[in-house]
């Protein structure tokens, strides 16, 4: 019984994210059109748009190949496996061992590699443009997530999220500048893998100065359903990552009963709300960067989480 | 089981001997690849049989050698782990070679030296005194040598044989005077012997870094890796694949003998520079990687990046063992063991495919290729594991290594020295650095080779290759899937060997649900890369079945988009040197790039050229100052070839007094 209970809720969790991830991304582009002065499309555009590009045919480039075809299903499929084991509403469900935090950045890890990948299988000189830069961006900003995840382990004692969240949702840490710091490193990093403002704009087309839409250029149809679920999945992964990390408040603690699951459900939905309006505040705020002051941006990243991890070894109060 | 495993590496010397005799036979090449397959599993099983009877330590001595000492030879744990490691690579790659090796122009400048440079990395791995190991060890080296000339009318080869020449009998001297400290005045020469002598700390720090700079000249280690990049890629590919995926592990277990074995403990800032200098060989080898435009020498410099990482998790269990933490130095060492083994399996692989296509179009730079996924389905899709496996990706065995030496890093708070514990997170930052690097470099590799449009004509007109080369990558692929998979299989074979050198081990990961691998019982960080293949698999193949049946599953081809430009030329495709760029520019210091453009004038119709240049800071600050320092001792001492007989004895008599003085003051 308990295992079919864990099977159930590790599945409600898979489709949850799922289900809220267009709202999300629907959210933030209403906030920052209303912030412009817009009227913006209603908050449920972007499950229009999935469907009507599911229904469409796809335009296949002449040039590519059975990768080409795969790729949206396999970064499809690892961004989900990876959104489902961060904890949102509750912790420790049936499979939240399966991964710790290092192997969940892989698992994002071998989204953007297949992504990469794809968008050089066409021969177009956009899809190696936006390839070459995805990959330098990563590369940059996977050195920072880990010091990130250093200083939190340090802090926490564990990579599994679940510890992660039982320890600081505790009464024993207190407010720490380490965990601070931590913070600020993890949304720089969420920023840029997520092709936001300043380092990536996704609202853009037909810009030298694009990465991700540069890479999925040649994508239409369900292809293209299926990478844009993805990345709005991503999006959320790391809302629901910084959530769980830094304000684990709410989330129902294992074996939780129907109370603390629904109070774990509306505190996460609070928090996704908060963070979207706060993302889009953010973006409307501040310019874009050029791409090669990107590594500086993402190197502001680097030091502030080692620095969070040093701060913790002059005394493990900070 | 050591005598099994001696006359495995005996039928490999006589085979090199009979394969001398066999120029000229059309099938030479055949049965000589398919033996040297046959007695590799042979000592893949022995090594396999070795640990999983729990590693015991079988010895034997043969009459021959020094006089005094004969030649003590050894299987323990230790050496099983590696002697299974040269067995597998052995025989995935003979059996490669028989299908690869019918290219060969020359192949008796291959067949005599082939089983006999694996024969000697066996005897590397057996030998149990100092002697035996160092003969085995420069057989090895020269053996490897003889291969790396086979295409030795090429210039480029020349140049390459004889600077691997200069630093593989710089290593070994070396390894000889690490030894030589190790044996004491008396020369006792016997490994047991040295084992059981109590060395000090200042003498083992000595000894270390010896090691260190004999062993790491053969692996690769910076600043010793120049040599590597351009010896390696100029051996036939089945050969490259030998010297990267396997030699480079020998050279390891050289480190690892002398220093969980043979030394004893080492003061814990020994750790120190090992571990740094391992961090800097694995960025600058990744590095290279990204900016270099030939497919064989981004391997081999990929090959750089692997040992450096091997050696920081080699170093950080120095530092755990320096602190009694036995179980966090069995971790590193476990991650470090299994990282070297998972290096074998992907490296040989793609050195295989670097070979499949080099046979396939006869190009080997990165810019003369494109599109070989259409021509060469079955390669590519082989070598999309391979390049998977080793930029460290979920669920690949790359992947569990990187994650094992992480969690290792992770405990390094527990160090109780500051200096390790402001050093080693540092070092995890650097390691991550490396990990992205290389999926950076591994989507170029892969994508400039195999996916776009072609964009020369032997690119155009390319066909797969050989049943036996596909069947042996294929091999080595379900391996890196296999070794991914079901990880705590992998801890618990080499558990024997670590448990050998630490006196402790990483928990059995036997008996975890779901093949979970739970590293240090008290931390509860764990990774199943079972579950998450199974995951991947189930959601992906769910959503792909489930969006075919219930949306649109129509599809129609038409030129590729590209913002308007449809079916521009094929070079306007990204390629080696336009990928790299932005790495370039980020990391223009270290790689001491510099780019410039020439524009013509206006009004001129000339084209304007960009070129891009980077350099081994190494080589051009250290080497080339070297040699030519050497260059200028040696013309100077030039002269004393053109003395006169009273000169000679002069300096001879001068030399003798010298000597007879210095001895007096010495006594």
């Amino acid at each position: 019984m308990e295992l079919i209970i864990g099977l159930i809720l590790q599945g409600v969790q898979m489709l949850v994210v799922l289900a809220l991830a267009p709202g999300l991304a629907g959210l933030v582009r209403k906030v920052k059109a209303r912030l412009m002065r817009r009227r913006g499309a209603p908050v449920v555009q972007p499950y229009r748009d999935l469907m009507r590009l599911m229904r469409k045919d796809v335009v296949l480039a002449e040039n590519a190949s059975w990768l080409f075809r795969v790729s949206p299903y396999m970064i499809f499929a690892a961004t989900w496996v990876a959104a489902a084991l961060v904890p949102t509403f509750a912790i420790g469900l049936q499979f939240s061992w399966t991964a710790d935090l290092i192997a969940l950045v892989a698992l994002l890890g071998s989204a953007r590699f297949f992504l990469a990948l794809a968008g050089m299988d066409a021969g177009t000189s956009f899809g190696g443009l936006g390839a070459s830069r995805e990959m330098m961006i990563g590369a940059l900003a996977e050195p920072a997530m880990l010091l990130m995840v250093f200083t939190v382990a340090l802090v926490a004692g564990s990579t599994q999220l679940s510890n992660v969240v039982t320890f600081v949702a505790s009464d024993a840490v207190g407010i720490r500048v380490s965990m601070g710091l931590a913070l600020v490193a993890l949304i720089i990093v969420a920023l840029a893998e997520n092709a936001r403002i300043p380092v990536d704009n996704p609202a853009t087309h037909l810009e030298l100065t694009m990465v991700h839409e540069a890479m999925v250029l040649e994508y239409s149809g369900r292809h293209l359903a299926m990478i844009e679920l993805a990345a709005s999945l991503k999006l959320l992964l790391y809302m629901a990552l910084i959530g769980c990390i830094f304000v684990p408040w709410g989330i129902a603690p294992a074996s939780a009963g129907a109370g603390g699951l629904a109070l774990g459900a509306l505190s996460f939905l609070a928090k996704l709300a908060v963070g979207g309006v706060m993302l889009a505040v953010f973006e409307t705020s501040i310019a874009k960067m050029r791409v090669f002051r990107v590594p500086d941006f993402l190197g502001a990243a680097l030091m502030l989480g080692l620095l969070g991890t040093l701060l913790l070894f002059v005394s493990r109060s900070l | 089981m050591i005598a099994a495993a001696a006359s495995l590496a005996a039928g490999f010397l006589a085979l090199s001997l009979v394969a001398t005799g066999l120029r000229g036979r059309s099938w030479a090449s055949v049965f000589v690849y398919g033996a040297s397959a046959v007695l590799s599993l042979g000592l893949l099983g022995a090594g396999l049989v070795a640990l999983v009877t729990g590693g015991a330590a079988t010895h034997m001595t043969l009459p021959v050698g020094l006089p005094w000492l004969g030649a003590h030879l050894r299987l323990d744990a230790l050496s099983a782990v590696f002697a299974a490691i040269i067995g597998l690579g052995g025989a995935a790659i003979s059996a490669y070679a028989i299908g690869y090796g019918r290219q060969e122009h020359e192949p008796h400048r291959v067949l005599p030296f082939y089983p006999g440079f694996l024969g000697a990395m066996t005897m590397v791995v057996l030998a149990a005194d100092a002697f035996t190991f160092l003969l085995s060890w420069e057989t090895m080296s020269l053996l490897s040598w003889a291969l790396v000339l086979t295409h030795h009318r090429e210039q480029e080869t020349r140049g390459a044989g004889y600077l691997y020449l200069v630093m593989a009998g710089f290593g070994t001297m070396v390894l000889l005077l690490a030894f030589g400290l190790m044996a004491g005045a008396d020369g006792s020469y016997d490994f047991a012997a040295m084992r059981a002598v109590e060395h000090g700390p200042a003498l083992a720090a000595l000894v270390l870094g010896l090691t260190a700079v004999g062993a790491g000249s053969k692996a690769g280690l910076l600043p010793l890796h120049v040599w590597l990049p351009v010896a390696h890629p100029a051996a036939p590919s089945h050969v490259s694949a030998l010297m990267s995926g396997v030699m480079t592990k020998v050279a390891l277990y050289g480190f690892i003998r002398v220093a969980f074995d043979l030394l004893g403990p080492v003061p814990w800032w020994m750790s120190v520079p090992v571990i740094v200098t391992g961090a800097v060989t694995a960025v600058m080898g990744i590095l290279f990687a990204n900016v270099d435009g030939d497919a064989k020498r981004v391997l081999a410099y990929s090959t750089i990046e692997n040992i450096g990482v091997i050696f920081a998790a080699l170093g950080l269990a120095l530092a755990f063992r320096a602190n009694d933490m036995q179980t966090l130095a069995a971790l590193a060492l476990t991650a470090g063991l299994i990282h070297a083994m998972n290096h074998m399996l992907f490296k040989s692989l793609l050195f295989m495919v670097a070979g499949a296509v080099l046979n396939a179009t006869g190009r080997h730079d990165l810019d003369g290729l494109g599109g070989l996924i259409h021509r060469m389905p079955k390669t590519a899709f082989l070598a999309l594991v391979g390049v998977t496996a080793i930029s460290a990706l979920p669920p690949l065995n790359g992947f569990v290594s990187e994650w094992l030496l992480f969690q290792a890093i992770l405990q390094s708070p527990q160090l109780s020295q500051p200096g390790l514990q402001f050093l080693v997170p540092a070092v995890g930052g650097l390691l991550a650095l490396a990990a992205a690097l290389a999926a950076a470099c591994f989507v170029r590799f892969y994508g400039v080779i195999f996916l776009g449009r072609p964009r020369t004509d032997v690119a155009q007109e390319a066909v797969e290759t050989d049943r036996w080369s596909l069947s042996a990558m294929a091999g080595l692929a379900l391996l890196c899937g296999f070794a991914g998979i079901v990880p705590g299989l992998l801890v618990d074979l080499v558990a024997p060997a670590v448990e050998r050198a630490l006196g402790s081990r990483v928990p059995m990961q036997a008996g975890n649900h779901w093949f979970t691998l739970v590293p240090v019982a008290n931390v509860q960080s764990s990774y199943s890369g079972f579950l998450v293949m199974v995951f991947v698999a189930i959601s992906g193949g769910l959503s792909a079945w489930l969006v075919h049946r219930l949306a649109s599953r129509r599809l129609r081809r038409a030129p590729a988009w590209d913002c308007g430009f449809p079916n521009a030329d094929p070079v306007t495709q990204y390629g080696a040197g336009s990928f790299a760029q932005p790495i370039r520019r980020v990391m223009a210091t270290v790689l001491a790039a510099r780019e410039t453009v020439t524009m013509p004038p206006p009004g001129d119709t000339k084209p304007a050229r960009h070129t891009a240049h980077t350099e081994d800071l190494a080589w051009t600050r250290v080497y080339i100052p070297l040699i030519a320092f050497v260059g200028a001792a040696a013309a100077r001492l030039n002269a004393l070839q053109f003395l006169t007989i009273r000169r000679y004895l002069s300096l001879v008599f001068g030399s003798l007094i010298l000597l007879l003085t210095g001895l007096t003051i010495w006594n």
